[in-house]
């Protein structure tokens, strides 16, 4: 019985390292100077810093980082606020137009971005929305939307209508009720849809590539994905640059992964 | 006037500012875009001539449409088989008592918050011809390194697994979720009458977790279907159109031969895919959900 305890426990730690393994490639390869051509297991004698201080300087990752983190945090906050308001109506007064509005936002979630890339493209060059922090912020915002409005709605469900009610007869207008009385209540899904939208915008490459093309609005992504082409080969920098933008979202995680559970169980799997 | 100000129909305001957003940057460019597929336009030019069927013609016609449409199944449906399949196991394995199970999800967890596009990367170090990390042990037992990334056979396969890696750890966390919120009455019952453990997954665990299988499936062939940043990170969709998926067909279609009607033709065709596969999906693997 021990010995199958112990299998299990090898078994657990033997998943994890199969896992970790390419994560342990990048960072030997951000380690290494250009010139040492070690194999990639290898783990370097010393740190060598200068493929950070190069993608940091000479890529102008210092400018992208600037320009991910302005667009994100506005994106966060707007998709935040915006799914709150528009899920409160939805999940408390299902009216039979409600639940065709439920169902109009939900289903965007089956548009892929590309499939509209086109039209898209030729909308944001008419209103003058290319390289711009709010065209792209618009973008997240709107195809970050369903989710949240999806996950909010689920999680509102949940709370007792009695609550409500009682704040209503206490006087307190429905619009005060939804600020003072439920808004507070959504903090649990409120960091689950942080870290899934959070992730999905620091991260995204797909609308950075088409819609910001001027160098100084790079983003993280497309400044990684410029340094990196069959004649520029600074796989050292790529790596480097890698570690530096997932640092900031694996942070996040780490600190929102309490509640990151909570929210994802009651708002989709019980919602 | 106050009860007025908080009728349902003023909360319904609560939602306008979304319904914009939704209407002028999905809906509106969705109808847009079929209306640019019937015609010829370079995406640039003032002008574009109105040709009909033309773009779905010549889809039907690309000798190249095949592999892209064979690789955008492969990614989409090959993933979501094996991101299922994987994660369940993992889901099942790490809700046992060990020690290590927090970090060990963590772990499985942590690809999902990292970029696609820098998963592509990372992987690359692991996969190239020269001096990557696979063939670093490779060379140990012969004297050639493998081209796995330039195998036109291998490298579909190659991509679609670097997707499983990515994000089985959703899948195994869904799964995580939905058994624990299995009762355990089913399983005290079960002891009871004595049945062994693969007639407790099947007759108990699996069908039990039918609504974690319905959200997973789906999530990950609307994921699949429309991969893109991982195959551009690797590949660029080549050697050729080998890896290509209707995805990346489209933005080259756009960015690289300026044939903006027929991108959107792609991107029409893909929407449709994806849309029909997913709801197909939806639907059948709900009605088992009410069976079971």
């Amino acid at each position: 019985m021990s010995q199958r305890k112990a299998f299990r426990e090898l078994f657990s730690v033997v998943i994890a390292l199969l896992h970790i393994l390419p994560f342990y490639v990048l960072i030997t390869t951000s380690a290494k100077p250009m010139s040492d051509l070690s194999s990639k297991w290898v783990l370097p004698g010393r740190i060598d810093w200068s493929n950070f201080t190069n993608a940091w300087d000479l890529a102008s990752m210092d400018r992208a980082f600037l320009n991910t983190v302005v667009i994100t945090a506005v994106s966060l906050i707007l998709i935040i606020f915006l799914g709150a308001c528009a899920s409160y109506p939805l999940a408390r007064y299902q009216t039979k137009w409600n639940k065709v509005m439920y169902i109009f936002f939900i289903s965007a979630l089956i548009v892929p971005p590309l499939t509209i890339l086109v039209p898209l493209y030729q909308f944001f060059v008419d209103i003058h929305g290319m390289n711009t922090y709010w065209g792209v912020v618009l973008l997240h915002v709107t195809f970050n939307l369903s989710q949240a409005v999806f996950l909010y709605t689920g999680f509102i469900n949940t709370i007792p209508r009695e609550l409500d009610e009682a704040a209503l007869i206490d006087g307190l207008g429905k619009f005060k009720l939804f600020f003072i009385m439920i808004l507070p209540l959504l903090k649990p899904v409120t960091a689950t849809i942080l870290i899934l939208a959070g992730v999905s915008v620091w991260n995204d490459y797909q609308f950075s590539v088409f819609f910001l093309q001027k160098n100084e609005m790079r983003t993280i992504t497309v400044s990684l994905a410029s340094f990196f082409g069959p004649n520029t080969n600074n796989v050292g920098w790529v790596a480097a640059g890698s570690l530096m933008a997932a640092l900031p979202v694996t942070i996040l995680y780490m600190f929102l992964q309490r509640w990151f559970m909570t929210g994802l169980t009651t708002g989709a799997v019980k919602g | 006037m106050r009860m007025k100000r908080n009728s349902p129909f003023w909360l319904n305001l609560m939602y306008l500012p979304t319904l914009l957003l939704f209407l002028s940057l999905i809906y509106y460019p969705f109808i847009q875009g079929m209306q640019i597929s019937f015609t010829n336009w370079d995406g640039f030019s003032q002008t574009r001539d109105w040709i009909g069927l033309d773009n779905y013609r010549r889809l039907l016609e690309d000798k190249n449409i095949s592999t892209v449409l064979k690789n955008t199944f492969i990614y989409g449906v090959g993933s979501t088989f094996f991101q299922n399949l994987i994660g369940l196991a993992y889901a099942l394995f790490l809700n046992q008592q060990i020690r290590s199970r927090g970090l060990t999800r963590t772990i499985v967890y942590l690809p999902v918050i990292v970029s696609p596009l820098i998963m592509g990367y990372i992987w690359y170090f692991f996969l190239q011809y020269q001096g990557g990390a696979l063939n670093d042990i490779v060379l140990l037992f012969q004297n050639e390194p493998i081209n796995l990334l330039g195998n036109p056979q291998l490298n579909v396969w190659i991509i679609m697994l670097v997707n499983t890696y990515q994000y089985l750890g959703i899948a195994m966390i869904i799964y995580l979720a939905g058994l624990q919120s299995i009762a355990k009455d089913y399983y005290e019952a079960a002891d009871i009458d004595g049945a062994s453990a693969w007639n407790r997954f099947k007759s108990i665990t699996f069908p039990l977790l039918a609504p974690s299988i319905t959200i997973n499936v789906v999530l990950n062939l609307i994921g699949g279907l429309r991969l893109f940043d991982v195959i551009v990170a690797l590949t660029k969709g080549g050697p050729g159109y080998a890896s290509q998926s209707l995805a990346t067909l489209s933005y080259r279609t756009y960015f690289g031969t300026q044939d903006a009607g027929y991108a959107a033709t792609l991107g029409n065709v893909m929407f449709v895919i994806v849309a029909l596969v997913s709801l197909l999906a939806l639907v059948v693997l709900r009605r088992r959900e009410v069976h079971a």
